[in-house]
């Protein structure tokens, strides 16, 4: 039915064309407390759309910030969201990312971490925040990253034998 | 009461000595598996040490081995009592990275269904929390009421508890007239039922004395933990995913938080109750400007492949923030799915803030947090 000058080349589907089409320019609009946040802050942040992404801030720091990060970001009155890890075998790193939510403006904002994926271990963070201690624990469990200064990294979820690290992207059960 | 006022009248030369006790795992107060490791100093709980995981599925290692739509299911079984929340975070997570727009018929059930499942929720807590502090009869009267949530879930979603009514894109099918006459039906059922349980048992003295005062937790300490949800609200923060972070189809619908600032078991308790209210309002104004149209977003890819990066999704269950954090790396299954549950948060400032309660008070506190264990243990 096409006119043929209208798909020149019958096996690239429309779908793939779309795909291959420049990145939309994306207008980020933060609420008034994240951009007077932004523009106080002395963490490297970048404003993100929440709409896309679910979090109004994003920083990346070396390990030795996060707990410097989340002092911070405890005298700005954010609450502790929780804490994760993420494996990426691939390049040989580990990540931990920071979750925070602000409970009187709503604000989001993530502080993410990488370093060695071997031994890998970054400093605590539960002197700033008590809840920390749980979720560091779980992280512990499940990367086998380590947390220093850390009163107490004994398995939370899994059996208190466990000497294994399940999320870990080369585990074998 | 504290224990210095007590201590002040007992003998000086009284043995000071703590023992060990062991609550749970297979305990009645803790609606669950749940153990914590109390050490006392005779009635007076010096230290209680929650300890987690007894069962653990491991569901965020099962997100990683399974394709988006065959994990769905997966999240109605964290917290089994406010499912649908949570399939919500879930399927919002995939639709709000593949960019699917969502049919405003769709989104306005999915708030429908919510607030019913957040009002069967709050009920069970409500009879549950009662029984704690050793009142039956509450019990029946709550499960009478939930039963008739739960006939109407059952009838559109199949499901009883665990739903997996929301998909990615919309809704597994569409609701009938019977689903909302059943809905208007229950709302002008529940008003006055809300009033009778104020007047037997809120306003009950042994109530209030089990309650007021007990278990005080500070706004401050709420922040320093993360918690959410009744426990937050409870503490003076009007904190609500719904009015911060406003998802699916709430901006058109006028609500309010309930708040107390008094922080204690009592607070949280009200808060609970007055959250019925409030969800009954959304119900009605859902009901009455239910949009037609279809429920499912045109072209949901049968293969979904999310652009690579990482995306939160955060809801409001019955007891706090839910929130799904994904990592995509661009292919069917996800990189990581990490599930930030409300209970672990709303538990951990537990060993805090019982330091120094008496044994049954340090127990209706525990009640009053709402706790479910598979959402702690995941």
């Amino acid at each position: 039915m096409n006119p043929p000058q209208s798909n020149p080349t019958p096996t690239n589907p429309p779908a793939e064309k779309a795909q291959a089409a420049p990145a939309v320019v994306v207008t980020v609009t933060l609420p008034p407390a994240g951009a007077e946040l932004l523009a106080r802050s002395t963490l490297p942040f970048r404003a993100v759309e929440h709409s896309l992404k679910g979090y109004h801030l994003d920083a990346t720091v070396t390990p030795d910030q996060v707990a410097a990060a989340a002092a911070e970001l405890d005298r700005e009155g954010f609450a502790l969201d929780t804490i994760t890890g993420v494996d990426w075998l691939a390049e040989s790193q580990m990540e931990v990312s920071y979750d925070y939510f602000h409970p009187l403006t709503g604000l989001r904002a993530v502080v993410r971490s990488r370093t060695a994926r071997e031994n890998a271990e970054f400093p605590t963070i539960s002197t700033v925040f008590p809840g920390a201690t749980w979720h560091e624990r779980e992280t512990h469990d499940f990367f086998g990253i380590g947390f220093s200064g850390h009163p107490n990294l004994a398995p939370f979820l899994l059996p208190e034998d466990a000497t294994y690290h399940p999320l870990r992207k080369d585990f074998v059960p | 009461m504290l224990k210095e006022q007590i201590t002040d009248t007992a003998p000086s030369e009284a043995p000071r000595e703590t023992f060990v006790l062991n609550l749970g795992p297979q305990h009645p107060a803790t609606h669950g598996v749940l153990r914590v490791k109390l050490t006392m100093d005779g009635e007076f709980v010096t230290r209680a040490e929650p300890i987690c995981g007894y069962i653990h599925r491991m569901q965020e290692k099962m997100g990683e081995n399974r394709s988006y739509a065959q994990f769905l299911p997966n999240t109605s079984r964290i917290d089994y009592l406010s499912a649908m929340m949570y399939t919500h975070a879930f399927v919002g997570v995939v639709e709000r990275a593949a960019k699917l727009q969502v049919p405003p018929r769709a989104e306005y059930i999915r708030v429908i269904t919510s607030e019913l499942n957040r009002i069967s929720s709050h009920l069970v807590w409500w009879g549950a929390f009662l029984l704690d502090l050793g009142g039956f009869t509450p019990l029946l009267y709550a499960f009478d009421d939930r039963e008739k949530i739960l006939d109407l879930l059952e009838a559109i979603t199949g499901a009883r508890l665990t739903y997996a009514y929301f998909r990615i894109g919309g809704l597994y099918n569409d609701v009938d007239q019977a689903f909302i006459d059943g809905s208007r039906a229950f709302v002008s059922h529940m008003r006055p039922r809300l009033k009778m349980y104020r007047e037997l048992v809120t306003d009950n003295i042994i109530l209030r004395k089990r309650l007021i005062g007990i278990g005080p937790v500070s706004g401050e300490m709420c922040r320093k933990y993360g918690a959410s949800g009744p426990v937050i609200r409870g503490s003076g923060i009007p904190y609500d995913v719904r009015k911060s972070e406003p998802y699916s189809a709430y901006p058109d619908f006028d609500f309010e938080i309930p708040c107390f600032t008094e922080g204690d078991s009592m607070a949280r308790y009200l808060v609970r109750l007055e959250e019925i209210a409030q969800s009954l309002r959304i119900i009605e104004q859902a009901l009455d400007r239910l949009p037609a149209g279809p429920v499912m977003a045109e072209k949901v890819p049968r293969v979904l492949k999310l652009p690579a990066g990482d995306y939160c999704y955060a809801t409001e269950a019955a007891r706090g923030r839910f929130m799904v954090r994904l990592v995509s790396d661009n292919k069917e299954i996800p990189y990581r799915v990490k599930l930030r549950t409300p209970c672990l948060s709303n538990l951990s400032l537990f060993e805090e803030a019982s330091q120094g309660m008496l044994l049954p008070d340090a127990l209706a506190f525990m009640g009053s947090l709402d706790l479910v264990i598979p959402d702690i243990d995941r």
